[in-house]
Order: C-alpha cells, then sequence, then structure tokens
C-alpha cells in the first residue's frame, strides 16, 4: 500500500466559537454538507478507499448517524476517538494513531474544501523520495461582509513567510511572524545552496501533508512536538539544511532502527539507490559543485496552487466564504427534491434548498443557504445569509447578511441584518437587529 | 494491379493460416512455454521492429535463404506475443514483396538455381507474416494501431497517455507527450493497480530525474526488486506464469511514461526468462531470493564490473599529453576518464554540450569535481574545437545489429566532422546494450521529447510562448540519432575492443550462450 489517508477532526473550532459551541467544527453545514464530507469527498474522488479519521466521542456519534456521510461516502472509515479535553494537537493525534500507520501518510484538514488536484502534491512526494510535501494556495480576499465585525479587521492572524527555491517547488524556509522577533533571519547555510530564494506571504496553507513513515516514527520517540503545522513543520524544514555531519540524524535513525530486521535489503537497496544517482545526468540545480540535493537526504517539497478552490473554514470569514463557493464543487441540483416549494417564490440561482424544506408563498430568496427542515413562512425576505438546520422563520421576517444557527427561531416581521443568531436562540417579533450576535 | 491482387490472396490465405497457428498454440500452451526458453526470440517484448530487418533482406534473399528459415521455425511454433492479427503492409514492402518474387523467378529461369528457387519461394511466403508486423511505437499516425493500443492498455487498466502539441510531420508516426500532464493524474492516488515503487519510477522517468540508459536500467531492477519482494502467488497458480503476467502492465505504465531504452528491454528479457525458468517445486521464498540475487547478479556483472573493464580498456587508449574530446552526460565515459585521471594520466578534456538538454554541464561538473582540466563549448564550437582534439570517446545508447550506434542526438553529427580531421572517433557501450533492431537513419524509430523544452526565456521575454498559435509552426525535440559504423574507429565492450562491424558477431556469441 502507498499511502494512508488520515484525517484529523478532532478540532475545536477555536476561532469561531459561536458557531461551534453547540455544533462540534467537522458537523458544521456548509451548502448543506457537513463541513467533514468535504475532505472525505476529495479523498474519494482520488481513489482512497479507506481513512482514519481522528475525532471526538461526540463526533463519532453525530456522524454515524449522519445520512450525508452514510449515504455519499463510500470509503471505509476508521473512526478513533480521543478524549475532548485532552487537548492534543495534530502531532499528538499521530503520535496516538501510530500503531495503525503502516506506510506513508497523507494528513488532510476536516475544515479543507478544496477542488486542487491532489497528484500533484503527491507526485513531488514520489518523485523526489521527499519526507514532506505540502499544499499551499494563493489567499484570496474575502469579499463577504461578516456578521457582527465593522469593516474589514486586518491582520488579526500573523502573516506566515514561505520560502521557495526557483523552480518553485522546494520548500526552504517557513516561519510565522510570531516566532520572528525583528525580521526574518536566513542562514547562510541556505543561502550558500540556494541563492535564488523566493519568499512568499500571501499563502494560505492548506493543512495537507504527506509524511514519510519515518517521521511519524520519529514523533512517537520525541513527545515534545505536538502540533504538525506548528512545530513538526518548521523543524523539518530546517533540518534540511544543518550539517551535513547531522542532517537528517535524528530521523536517520530511527530509520535504521527499524530497518535493523533487513538490513542487508535496505543496505544493498540503498547501494543501488546510489548507483542509480551517480549514473543519473540530472541535477536539481546548478552553479555549484554539490550533487543533486546537495547530497541531503531530507527534503521538503510544497505544491502553490493559483487557480482553484481552497479554503480553510476556521474562521466565521471563512464559513460565509466558503458557503458562497462550495455549490461549485459539487453537481447536485441547488433546490433538493424533497423541498416543499411554494410556486410564487423567488429563488436566486445561487440559492441552495436543503432537504425536507418548506418555503411558503412571496417569499424571496437571494444568494441563501437554506437547511434541511426548515420552514419559511410567507412574505420573508432572506438575502446573502446562512439558515442553518430545523431554522422556523416565521411571516414577514427580513433576513440579511446574517447567519441564523441550526433551530433558531426567528419571529414574526423581524428584521435581521448583518447578525449572528446561534443555536435555538429566539428573536423576537417585529424586532429591528442590527449587526449583532445572538 | 496483378501483383497486388495476388498479394491480397496471400495475404487472406496467410491471416487464417496464423488463426490456425494461434488455435493451436492455445490448446498447446503449456508444451510451448519450454518451448520458448529455447528460443530467445520469441521473449522479445512486443515492440519488436524484426521489420526493418526484413525489408533490406529481401532483396538478397536467394543468398541468404539459410538464415530465414531457422528464425522463422521458431515463430511457427510460438506466434508472436503482440496481438496483430492484420498488420498494415506499406507500399515499400509490397514493393519489396514482389520484386523479391521476379528475382526467385528469374533465378528460378536459370540452370542449375532450381533448387534454390523452390528453397527461397518457400521461406518467403513464411516470412511474410514477419514482414508485415511494424513495432506499434513507430506507427502512431495510424489509427487501428493506436486503437488498438487504447484497448490493451484498458485492458491492463493503465491509463492511455494522450499527445501533445503539433507534431512535424515527418516524425507524426511517433508519440510526443508533454511533461506536464504526467500519467499519474489519471491514476488513483493510492495506487492499487500499479506497484508504488513502478509509478515512482515513472514519475522519474518522465520528468527526467532518472535519465541516462544505465541509470535507468539500474533503477528498473531495483523497482523490479520491491515488485517481486511484495508478491504473493495467488492460490492455484505458478509464480514462473504469474509474476511475468504481473509484470507486463507495469512495464506498459513504464512505456507510456517514457519509452524503454534498449537497455532497459534487455534487462527485462533477461528478467522474464530468469522467472519463467524457475521450476515450479520450488517454493516462493526460495524462488523470491534466487531472483533477487539475479538481479543483483546482472547488475553486479554487466554494468559494474562491465564498466571497470571497459575503464581498463580505454586507459590503455589513453596517453599523456591527449586531448579528449566528449560529448553529453555519458555515466560511462565519466568513468573513464575519472579512473584514467587517478591512474595519472596527463590529458585535459573538451566538453561538448548541446540544447535543449545542456546534460554537457553535468559532465562538466563531475569532471572538474575530480580535479580534470576541462573546456566547455556547445556543438556549434565543433569545428572549431577540433583541430585541437586528438580523440574523441562517445557514449552509446545502444549498439545495433548493423554497427549503427545510437546516441544523443548530436553524436552522428561529432562523428562525421572528427571523421573529416581525421580525429579516432571511439565509443564505449557496455555488451548488455547490444540490440537485435536494425536501423540506417534516425527517422524510423525516435523518440519525441516535450516540445516546450525548447522555449528559453532570456530577460523575462520566452519568444516561442505560443508557438502552438502558429499554424506552421512545428518544434521538434528529439532524443536520439544513429552513427554510421563508418565514423566509428573502435567500440570498447567489457568483451574487449572491437571494431563496429563485429557487433553482429557478438550478438551471435550472446545468443549461443543463453
Amino acid at each position: 500500500m502507498e499511502l494512508q489517508a488520515v484525517l484529523m477532526a478532532a478540532g475545536g473550532g477555536s476561532r469561531m466559537m459561536d458557531l461551534t459551541y453547540n455544533t462540534p467544527k467537522p458537523l458544521l453545514p456548509v451548502g448543506n454538507k457537513p463541513l467533514i464530507w468535504y475532505p472525505l469527498n476529495l479523498l474519494e474522488r482520488v481513489g482512497f478507499e479507506e481513512v482514519i479519521v481522528i475525532t471526538t466521542k461526540e463526533v463519532q456519534k453525530m456522524i454515524s448517524t449522519d445520512p450525508k456521510v452514510k449515504l455519499d461516502v463510500k470509503m471505509k472509515l476508521d473512526l478513533v476517538c480521543i478524549q475532548e479535553d485532552a487537548d492534543m494537537g495534530t502531532a499528538d493525534a499521530l503520535r496516538h494513531i501510530q500503531q495503525k500507520v503502516k506506510t506513508d501518510v497523507l494528513v488532510v484538514s476536516c475544515d479543507l474544501i478544496t477542488d486542487a488536484a491532489l497528484h500533484e502534491v503527491v507526485d513531488l512526494f514520489r518523485a523526489h523520495n521527499a519526507t514532506l510535501s505540502m499544499l499551499m494556495s494563493k489567499a484570496h480576499e474575502f469579499t463577504e461582509t461578516v456578521p457582527g465585525q465593522k469593516g474589514k479587521k486586518k491582520t488579526g492572524e500573523q502573516r506566515d513567510f514561505v520560502g521557495v527555491d526557483d523552480t518553485g517547488k522546494r520548500l526552504l524556509f517557513m516561519a510565522n511572524e510570531a516566532d520572528l522577533d525583528e525580521g526574518v533571519v536566513i542562514r547562510k547555510s541556505i543561502m550558500r545552496k540556494h541563492p535564488r530564494m523566493h519568499i512568499k506571504t500571501g499563502l494560505v496553507d492548506a493543512h495537507l501533508y504527506c509524511l514519510k513513515k519515518s517521521v511519524v516514527d520519529f514523533l512517537a520517540d520525541n513527545k515534545s512536538i505536538s502540533s504538525i503545522r506548528g512545530e513538526l513543520v518548521p523543524y523539518l524544514v530546517r533540518k534540511q539544511f544543518s550539517k551535513s555531519t547531522n542532517s537528517p540524524k535524528v530521523i536517520d535513525e530511527t530509520h535504521q532502527n527499524l530497518k535493523k530486521n533487513d538490513s542487508n535489503i535496505s543496505s544493498r537497496d540503498e547501494e543501488l539507490l546510489h548507483l542509480t544517482q551517480e549514473r543519473s545526468c540530472w541535477n536539481d540545480h546548478r552553479g555549484d559543485m554539490s550533487d543533486a540535493y546537495h547530497g541531503g537526504r531530507l527534503r521538503c517539497y510544497v505544491h502553490i496552487m493559483d487557480e482553484g478552490i481552497c479554503y480553510r473554514v476556521n474562521t466565521l470569514a471563512a464559513y460565509i466564504e466558503a458557503n458562497r463557493l462550495a455549490p461549485k464543487l459539487f453537481d447536485e441540483p441547488a433546490v433538493h427534491p424533497s423541498a416543499v416549494v411554494s410556486e410564487r417564490c423567488l429563488i436566486g440561482a445561487d440559492s441552495i434548498i436543503g432537504a425536507s424544506c418548506q418555503i411558503s408563498d412571496k417569499t424571496s430568496i437571494k444568494r441563501s443557504t437554506i437547511g434541511v427542515s426548515t420552514t419559511v413562512r410567507e412574505k420573508v425576505k432572506v438575502t446573502n445569509s446562512i439558515i442553518m438546520h430545523g431554522v422556523t422563520i416565521e411571516e414577514g421576517c427580513n433576513i440579511q447578511g446574517s447567519v441564523i444557527c441550526s433551530n433558531a427561531v426567528i419571529g414574526r416581521g423581524a428584521d435581521i441584518k448583518y447578525c449572528l443568531v446561534g443555536s435555538a436562540q429566539r428573536i423576537e417579533p417585529d424586532g429591528e437587529n442590527w449587526d449583532y450576535w445572538v | 494491379n496483378e501483383g497486388k491482387e495476388l498479394s491480397k490472396e496471400e495475404k487472406q490465405r496467410l491471416r487464417k493460416q496464423k488463426k490456425q497457428q494461434k488455435k493451436q498454440k492455445e490448446r498447446k500452451n503449456e508444451k510451448s512455454e519450454t518451448e520458448k526458453e529455447k528460443t530467445p526470440v520469441s521473449l522479445l517484448p512486443p515492440p519488436r521492429p524484426v521489420a526493418t530487418q526484413k525489408a533490406p533482406s529481401a532483396l538478397p534473399a536467394p543468398a541468404s535463404a539459410p538464415i530465414p528459415v531457422p528464425a522463422s521455425a521458431p515463430f511457427h511454433s510460438s506466434p508472436a506475443p503482440s496481438p496483430a492479427d492484420k498488420p498494415a503492409k506499406s507500399k515499400a514492402e509490397l514493393k519489396a514483396e514482389r520484386r523479391a518474387r521476379q528475382e526467385t523467378d528469374r533465378a528460378a529461369k536459370q540452370p542449375g538455381s532450381s533448387s534454390s528457387g523452390i528453397k527461397t519461394k518457400v521461406p518467403l511466403s513464411e516470412l511474410n507474416p514477419v514482414v508485415k508486423r511494424l513495432p506499434e511505437h513507430v506507427q502512431v499516425d495510424d489509427p487501428a494501431v493506436v486503437k488498438r493500443l487504447a484497448k490493451k492498455l484498458e485492458r491492463q487498466q493503465i491509463p492511455l497517455r494522450s499527445d501533445y502539441g503539433y507534431k512535424v510531420s515527418l516524425f507524426s508516426h511517433l508519440h510526443q507527450y508533454s511533461r506536464k500532464a504526467p500519467l499519474t493524474q489519471q491514476l488513483s492516488i493510492p495506487s492499487t493497480v500499479i506497484h508504488p515503487s513502478i509509478v515512482r519510477l515513472g514519475l522519474q522517468y518522465s520528468q527526467g530525474i532518472v535519465a541516462g540508459s544505465n541509470a535507468r536500467s539500474v533503477a528498473l531492477l531495483h523497482a523490479f526488486k520491491q515488485v517481486i519482494r511484495d508478491y504473493t502467488t495467488p492460490p492455484n497458480e505458478e509464480l514462473s506464469r504469474d509474476l511475468v503476467n504481473k509484470l507486463k502492465p507495469y512495464i506498459s505504465f513504464l512505456n507510456q511514461c517514457r519509452p524503454l531504452s534498449a537497455s532497459m528491454g534487455n534487462a527485462i528479457k533477461y528478467i522474464k526468462k530468469e522467472i519463467s525458468n524457475i521450476p515450479s517445486q520450488c517454493k516462493e521464498e526460495e524462488a523470491k531470493t534466487k531472483l533477487l540475487t539475479c538481479i543483483d547478479r546482472y547488475i553486479e556483472e554487466k554494468i559494474v564490473l562491465a564498466a571497470k573493464a571497459i575503464s581498463k580498456y580505454a586507459i590503455e587508449k589513453i596517453s599523456d599529453g591527449d586531448v579528449i574530446l566528449v560529448y553529453g552526460c555519458s555515466s560511462l565515459v565519466n568513468n573513464i576518464l575519472c579512473e584514467a585521471f587517478e591512474k595519472s594520466r596527463k590529458f585535459r578534456v573538451i566538453v561538448v554540450d548541446s540544447r535543449p538538454r545542456l546534460e554537457g554541464r553535468e559532465a562538466l561538473r563531475r569532471l572538474v569535481q575530480r580535479g580534470i582540466s576541462c573546456t566547455y563549448v556547445l556543438i556549434s564550437a565543433l569545428s572549431y574545437i577540433l583541430p585541437e582534439v586528438s580523440k574523441v570517446f562517445l557514449g552509446a545508447h545502444a549498439l545495433l545489429a548493423n554497427g549503427y550506434v545510437m546516441s544523443r542526438v548530436g553524436t552522428s553529427q561529432i562523428a562525421l566532422v572528427a571523421r573529416t580531421f581525421n580525429v579516432p572517433v571511439l565509443v564505449c557501450c557496455e555488451t548488455y546494450k547490444f540490440c537485435e533492431k536494425v536501423q540506417t537513419d534516425s527517422f524510423v524509430s525516435n523518440e519525441l521529447d516535450d516540445p516546450d523544452d525548447l522555449m528559453v526565456t532570456r530577460k523575462g521575454k520566452t519568444q516561442l510562448e505560443n508557438w502552438q498559435d502558429v499554424s506552421s509552426l512545428g518544434l521538434l525535440n528529439l532524443v536520439y540519432d544513429v552513427t554510421p559504423p563508418d565514423f566509428v574507429d573502435l567500440v570498447i565492450t567489457d568483451l574487449g575492443m572491437i571494431p563496429c562491424t563485429s557487433v553482429p558477431v557478438v550478438l551471435r556469441v550472446k545468443n549461443l550462450d543463453q
């Protein structure tokens, strides 16, 4: 077997607590499908047949009863539960399942919505025998107004500096602004080997990583690393250029420890690989006297997407943007066949109506998503909003640019603009609600 | 016209004969397995260019009649693996047949040679099925052949790689792929149909990470070792037969990624022979270890030790004060030069390079790293630099059965200009790269690389960026060319230093050995 897929679905959604305090992040509806459906669909489309899903008990219960996941996903899901309060990072979770990992892994985060061609990432991993291969995308500005936020909040997040070489594929440098004191510090050893480096800041990390099995084993020995993105990836990127005497020493040692059993096989194979590289007239760089890859055994690669959809739904703004764009990823009909839609209502072309909905007369729904089993009474105007499941909207309401969470009830005649209504909340009839969270 | 009608009837008759033979063969499948071992010819991989061998020999058919007869005998016992039921017959072949028939008639009319006439008539009709079969990879402009190939790949569950861009009309019968459209696009990501190490190898081939005849063969054998290690015999199957069948789709896949080289073809032939030689009572573990040691021994003997032997011979030819010209990056020639330098020969090297591959830079780096003093020129400066040169060392991709040397494009130019300047040309080639193909030109069978490689960006401008929009413009990126034996003075192989015309002798000796 070549690759095992691991889906990290235990995250808490700490940056959008108002949405996730009732519904766990993997099950938030985006385009009327649970968020976890998107990475699972991506893996299934590409050809995976089974996935290890690391999640919490609560999510596990809900997944096993969710119709979307059960019906649409044909892969075998191996659900591994971890304690909710254990505060496990992604690397800790990988360490937890070390016994299940038999080959190289493809780690995906549950909040990734993308239509990327995964083979680009995996091809880099295969062709260069890389230790790490990841996916990044050019960030797009979010155009939708976020309820509860006046204007656009700039750089709440700190920037990531990503350095790639001339080909744009080899990852040379990765640091977050938070870790840097005054400026970006680049070691001379990197500049000597790669004199031309492009540093990019406007990139979104898709949190999709191809890791060698030896990295997972290395994690098992080094319990201090708890987050893949925060600690493991910068560590590996730095380790590419450490002094050649102990360059991938730590990872190599685990390599050798494991291969002690079949040492004859691996040493002979290593010789053949070395012979191949020696006889091949290819070099990944030119201008200096060193062999291909500068003789380094640890290599990190990145594939940067120019076009296409790539979103990580970890903030409210991203959630809203994703809802707008998610329908482009699948071709189901916008209006679910089981929805009861009366004839005298206006439903815009870019709206989605979920199953078992009831839309009454004289309603107007534009650029919105209506969840499953929602009831919309007469004369309601819904524009630019996201209505989740089981919501009841009484007559005469006007909802604009808002997010209404599941099972809320909007009283008659309420006027809601740019608000976030939490789960199972009630909005008073005839109220005017502007720009705040309930 | 009459001649053509006759040949049509003959065609139909031969087709029926062939179908009957095939049916017989399927019934006697087990018996013919043992026969296959004795006839190495029938173990050649499907793209077998035997046709080109027969076309020129149709004329001297009466003279060389005894040779075709034994060659055609194995074809009867084990018809070719390639499914060529209705091969196309080109005008040239029809002409050649008609001419041959005229010759035999003329010979029959002469007194005393009636016996030879009868002899030649019989093998000719048996030869016809051989003449018709052109290898599939040089018939890309024939839609029937392409359809057949697509069907075969579909059966093996390998995706078909589509051709890219406008092909220059003289080479429209060859495949032309784009590096930006890898075959892995159409494969599932944890590849289940094809072994992961083969997928990795195919990627490395198509991206040029593993390039060079020796490197490709070693990488191929390494990948086969992994495949054999991970292989388990399914129940009710024999390892000797099932493993060969398992390897066939992998070979098709690698062929799609990049056309197989002659050295790879010979290595595959060797492995298939070794696998089918495994006795059926052998246990699986034992069989696998035996195969793995066979592969190791092959690499050790044919590549590593051969390189040492060739360096030993070649160093005798290098004297102090020599100025040696090399072209591109041949692993063998680099090896020789490094060894010679270590044995304290005093010489300097001129490295000739050419676009778009610019492999000479890599050769230059390796030689300078050892301390050899080098000069670097592009091939356009060849006649300027040749007066200084005392010897030319060339590497080869393959040595053909008629003594022609197939090597990187540009080699024939180097040999030609060197001959004009009376500079000796020495070709270094291991014996495992000798192949039974016959070619006299670089058009019939060649490889077309990605045409986008010819685009170069200088000062931010890429002149050929929109070459596809210009309807009358075609970009041609050839990979190989053939050098006639008249330009080559000596071939240095692990068997010794032989003239170019002795290649068929070596091949014959090799076949007898096997």
